[in-house]
């Protein structure tokens, strides 16, 4: 129990801390950064592999969310990155 | 046994490295001159994580490589494919696959013998949220690529959203259910009844949500992809999932607050009573005579201005007329007219759309204006165009108390001294408020695809 506390810590600073550091967004960068933090949620990847393997049921979940945590991980980082290399000054 | 501790103190070393990665990623994202190398940094955060993690797998590696090939190969080949007007509901696509991610993680973790009373009530919260976004993303990809057309008032929809509130005591009761079952009959496969009952709340939860309040769902949405993966990494107790969740669920928080702000209302409001309940009562008897105009005429005023904001909306992604845009943008420019660019915060279909429209045609960020910084000296323009905005531009916002929209912050155009305003007809926008714009004394309607009017002024520039 004292370890979901820590952890349970560790998870409200993480946010204060999120709404610290993007409170002021240039509009310009609205997407790029829904898109940027939309890859980060990818992290379930790491999850995912942690999964125990125990019987075919299992296995298959597991298989399921590495599959699709990857294709958020993959896409969501490449398309952050298409549409940051368009923004540019003149 | 020595050896399995030394590498989960090796794992947990790089959990926090790759934490520290990410929260300094996130942050250069904010900016515009580092945001590259912050998309950089957390991908390589991202790396190490999940190479770091495969130091020790139960899983066999077979299924591991397979699914991350195949995903990766997925992932890649639709973020290269796609088109960049096709963005938001893309991003929505790639949400619901991480909230399903963690929906599947959570329900192999039901499936493991021992779970404390705490643990399974992380359960059903982790699946609730993960199954909500997944299914809820799917519906809002659908309405933004105009696959879907349901929306609210249909019964389809009403049958959806009685699933929606029934969910939320669902959620209590299978969380109690370990404590309540000694007193109460268990209800047989409750958990598999559970899952699909998300999955359909999910459905009820956007359904019923407009086009133009996409950019507040679709944030909303991401934050929520966030908060299932800190969740997964609660029950998991890995660090690094519940530092890179909450980063993204804080994230798109704030991003949904501020879509929220830019119309004046809450979230509350967009999520749950929408527009169409408040608008009837408004008498926006303003109507007149509009003043059609070609786009030879448009070209004449044109040429002899000294200034002029062009103000996109979603009618420009549709039109896909990002590209004229610019080209009249530099044709003008070179006439000696100076050229911005209005910005509306809700222009389009997901927060800043406009500005990746435009950055993909080539317009430099720096000509792009928000609101606040145009409307001061707004009396100087010489002319405004609006190119398929309307409810951002509608000065009702301003001017008449009794209208649904009062309060929301506008580009006001109608201080310009003269306005042109592109549209396919008369009808009205998302907001289903008649626009008093159309009908003003400065304002002149030029009817047709944007596309079509914008390419004729260019060349009539170029003869």
């Amino acid at each position: 129990m004292e370890m979901y506390f820590l952890l349970g810590f560790v998870l409200l600073l993480s946010i204060f801390l999120g709404l610290e550091l993007i409170s002021k967004v240039p509009s310009t960068l609205h997407t790029p950064l829904m898109s940027g933090a939309n890859a980060i949620s990818g992290i379930a990847l790491v999850g995912a592999l942690m999964l125990s393997s125990a019987g075919q049921m299992q296995d298959i979940l597991a298989f399921g969310a590495i599959l699709f945590a990857s294709i958020n991980v993959f896409g969501g980082y490449l398309v952050t990155n298409r549409m940051l290399s368009m923004f540019k000054k003149k | 046994m020595e050896n399995l501790v030394n590498i989960q103190v090796i794992q947990n070393i790089v959990y926090i490295i790759s934490s520290v990665m990410f929260i300094l990623g996130i942050k250069m994202l904010g900016k515009e001159a580092t945001a590259v190398k912050g998309n950089y940094l957390s991908a390589l955060a991202m790396f190490f994580a999940v190479g770091i993690t495969c130091l020790s797998l139960e899983i066999d590696i077979k299924i591991i490589l397979t699914g991350v090939i195949l995903g990766g190969l997925i992932g890649s080949l639709i973020a290269i494919k796609v088109k960049m007007t096709a963005i938001p509901e893309m991003v929505a696509l790639f949400n619901g696959f991480g909230g399903l991610a963690t929906f599947l993680i959570a329900w192999s973790q039901f499936n493991e013998p021992s779970n404390s009373m705490f643990q399974h009530a992380l359960i059903m919260l982790t699946i609730y949220i993960g199954g909500i976004t997944f299914s809820g993303s799917l519906i809002a990809y659908g309405k933004l690529s105009e696959k879907l057309k349901l929306g609210k008032g249909s019964k389809v929809t009403n049958i959806f959203i009685s699933f929606f509130y029934l969910s939320m005591p669902a959620l209590i009761y299978v969380i109690a259910e370990p404590s309540i079952s000694q007193f109460i009959p268990q209800v047989p496969s409750y958990f598999l009844i559970f899952l699909c009952l998300t999955l359909i709340a999910g459905i009820g939860f956007v359904m019923p949500i407009g086009g133009g309040d996409m950019p507040v769902v679709i944030s909303l949405l991401n934050s929520l992809s966030g908060i299932a993966a800190a969740f997964a990494g609660l029950l998991l107790l890995n660090n690094v999932l519940i530092v890179a969740g909450s980063l993204v669920g804080a994230s798109g928080l704030i991003l949904t607050i501020i879509m929220a702000k830019a119309m004046n209302r809450t979230i509350i409001n967009i999520l749950f009573v929408g527009y169409a309940s408040s608008t009837k009562a408004s008498s926006s008897e303003e109507q007149g005579e509009v003043k059609p105009i070609t786009s030879d005429d448009a070209y004449l005023i044109l040429e002899n201005a000294s200034s002029v904001l062009v103000v996109p909306g979603y009618g420009m992604a549709v039109a896909q007329a990002q590209h004229v845009v610019r080209e009249m943008g530099e044709l003008l420019e070179e006439n000696g007219t100076e050229v911005k660019y209005g910005i509306h915060p809700v222009a389009g279909r997901m927060p800043g759309h406009m500005n990746v429209l435009l950055a993909e045609a080539n317009v430099s960020y720096d000509v792009l204006a928000e609101p606040d910084d145009v409307n001061p000296s707004m009396d100087t323009i010489d002319v405004a165009i609006v190119i398929g905005a309307n409810d951002v531009v509608n000065p009702s916002a301003t001017e008449e108390e009794s209208s649904p929209i009062y309060g929301m912050p506008i580009i006001e155009v109608h201080n310009a001294k003269t306005v042109f305003v592109l549209k396919r007809s008369m009808s009205s926008g998302f907001a289903g408020v008649q626009n008093p714009l159309f009908f003003r004394e400065n304002t002149r309607m030029l009817f047709g695809d944007a596309k079509e009017s914008i390419g004729q002024i260019v060349a009539e520039f170029k003869d």
